[in-house]
């Protein structure tokens, strides 16, 4: 299977990743392949077979109570971010 | 000191033969010195590593010391820790300082492990030579023109390099054992949901693992030991009790039923290779285990169904680097949309928006039940397979990898012929099953490994034959030439 150019930038836009025009052909190329490598799955009789949604049998997400646990550190997580203003995290304008 | 076992230097701090502080300072030394020639570091955490040792130095006097108390261990850089920056060898994360430590991080401090740094990976664990990491290639020790496998291969080439005596690490697909065949050393990987994912930058969250690597079975069992059990803060960690890795390790192997995977025998294995893995089956045989061909007629779809669970989970995990919060952003965003892309499209290097671009196609509308279900059906098939084995057999054997360490450089530029490195430990993952590779022998020089699985929570049994096997063989012992 071969993937378009098309494709290629529907992808890109749906994972929000710029891509340079270099990149482009050889995400074409590399994704056509891992296509066609993951489309042997097509070969494989599933008729009846259950998805697996967790590694081990009969496990299930464990949910906990809905409680305040945690302090409020903000200040410490924003250490990290590119932009912060007054506690707040600065993004360019959404709504003019 | 170097050359020392993690149950030697337990004993040897706890005699006073050297300090935690000596101990620290020797091998931080060795690290200085070889970082030029392997890379294998990301972060070298001097200063904090001797303030530790001190502290471990005062504990040992005290006479109330935890069990691990002055040895010396480096993390992956995938684990959070907030004494240093936590990369995972992403220009992403270049500069991210976690405000948390990782479960295992705070286990192993908790236990007196002293930490010397944090080693090289491939770019958020996605790849099998290390050569994906934003901080450059990590060199293998045997032969430093090759790659010393992936993604843990600083892990795996630091404790071949008598660096440290034992690193954590992580595997998705085979980023423990890959590398640790590789490098000739020992690497396990825990059953999903024994040792807790929290503070582990996440790839794939059905299918992620963090285990150890070391030079010793036993060592790895010491460790996994102050790694493992239930944490409330990992909604996937099982709540089941840890048994003492270390007290089973020397029950003997009569009788033990061991399942030679036929598949992996069939498909693309070097004779060379091959050789090595039925003389070290021979060792375990003359231990009193019988041998067996077993068949996992599905285990041949391993590789496709991981290439899409995998990237499928990688694209929804990786949607928070959105250069807002933390991480990477780019210069002077025109907007917003402006900003996600070019922030993601610069944090991110060539095999992870591949990863996540591939995620996203088997994902997106129209295509999910053709791949992504399709794939969590087969791998239900997959997992019967094991499932049925081990109602005859106690172990699976079979190779770790289907040649030695390649050419750095070799397998770049096809993505494919990279994912097949990991056709012998991906369905490991993909059943949740802890597995072990152990060093088993040499082709021309550079190290094979051997690769026991076992069931859901048998890690005492895989650590027990591979301590059995290790006790009989010198594999392990075996150092590259510059590092001695």
């Amino acid at each position: 299977m071969s993937l378009s150019r098309r494709d290629i930038d529907n992808i890109a836009h749906l994972a929000r990743l710029a891509l340079s025009e270099a990149e482009i052909p050889v995400y074409i190329d590399s994704l056509s392949r891992i296509i066609g490598l993951v489309g042997e799955l097509d070969n494989a009789a599933t008729a009846g077979v259950e998805p697996m949604s967790h590694p081990l049998a009969g496990q299930k997400q464990r949910l906990r109570a809905d409680s305040v646990a945690d302090s409020d550190q903000h200040e410490l997580y924003q250490r990290n971010a590119p932009q912060v203003m007054a506690g707040l995290y600065l993004v360019p304008k959404v709504i003019e | 000191m170097h050359s020392e076992t993690v149950a030697g230097l337990i004993a040897g701090l706890r005699a006073r033969k050297y300090s935690a502080t000596e101990l620290a300072q020797g091998l931080l030394e060795r690290i200085q010195r070889a970082q030029p020639e392997l890379n294998a570091f990301i972060s070298i955490e001097a200063e904090a590593a001797l303030a530790a040792a001190a502290a471990a130095d005062r504990a040992l006097a005290s006479g109330s010391a935890p069990p691990l108390t002055g040895v010396p261990i480096a993390h992956k850089d995938i684990f959070c820790a907030t004494d240093s920056r936590t990369t995972c060898g992403s220009k992403m994360l270049a500069n991210f300082i976690s405000p948390y430590d990782a479960t295992v991080v705070a286990r192993l401090r908790a236990a007196g492990a002293v930490v010397l740094g944090k080693t090289n990976m491939d770019e958020f664990a996605m790849g099998s030579s290390n050569e994906t990491s934003y901080f450059g290639p990590v060199r293998n020790p045997w032969d430093r023109t090759r790659v010393p496998g992936g993604s843990s291969g600083g892990s795996a080439a630091a404790v071949a390099a008598r660096l440290v005596p034992a690193a954590t690490a992580t595997d998705t697909g085979g980023s423990i054992r890959q590398p640790a065949a590789l490098c000739g050393v020992t690497g396990i990987k825990p059953t999903y949901g024994r040792v807790s994912r929290y503070g582990i930058v996440a790839f794939a969250s059905s299918l992620d693992q963090a285990g150890i690597i070391a030079r010793t079975a036993e060592d790895a069992a010491i460790l996994l030991r102050s790694m493992a059990g239930f944490d409330e803060r990992d909604s996937t960690s099982v709540d089941a009790a840890v048994p003492d890795y270390v007290a089973g390790l020397e029950r003997p192997l009569n009788g033990l039923r061991i399942g030679l995977l036929k598949e992996f025998f069939d498909q693309g294995l070097d004779p060379a290779v091959e050789a090595c893995l039925r003389s070290g089956l021979e060792v375990l045989r003359n231990q009193g285990a019988t041998l067996r061909e077993v068949s996992l007629p599905n285990l041949p779809l391993s590789v496709p169904t991981y290439y899409v669970v995998a990237p499928a989970e990688c694209s929804s995990n990786l949607a928070r680097f959105d250069g807002v919060r933390f991480g990477h952003r780019c210069e002077d965003p025109r907007d917003l949309k402006d900003l996600y892309e070019r922030s993601r499209g610069e944090g991110f290097g060539a095999e992870v928006k591949r990863r996540i671009m591939t995620g996203t196609y088997v994902l997106s509308a129209g295509y999910y039940d053709a791949y992504y279900l399709k794939a969590q059906r087969v791998r239900q098939l997959i997992a019967s397979d094991f499932a049925r084995a081990f109602g005859e057999v106690d172990v699976l054997i079979g190779p770790t990898t289907p040649t030695t360490a390649f050419e750095i450089g070799a397998k770049m530029n096809d993505p494919v012929t990279m994912y097949l490195n990991d056709i012998y430990t991906i369905g490991a993952n993909l059943a949740g099953l802890p597995a072990i590779s152990i060093p088993c022998g040499f082709v021309t020089g550079l190290p094979v490994g051997l690769q026991i699985v076992g069931a859901h929570f048998a890690e005492e049994r895989i650590l027990n034959v591979a301590h059995r096997y290790q006790r009989e063989t010198d594999w392990h012992e075996r150092a590259p030439e510059a590092y001695r």
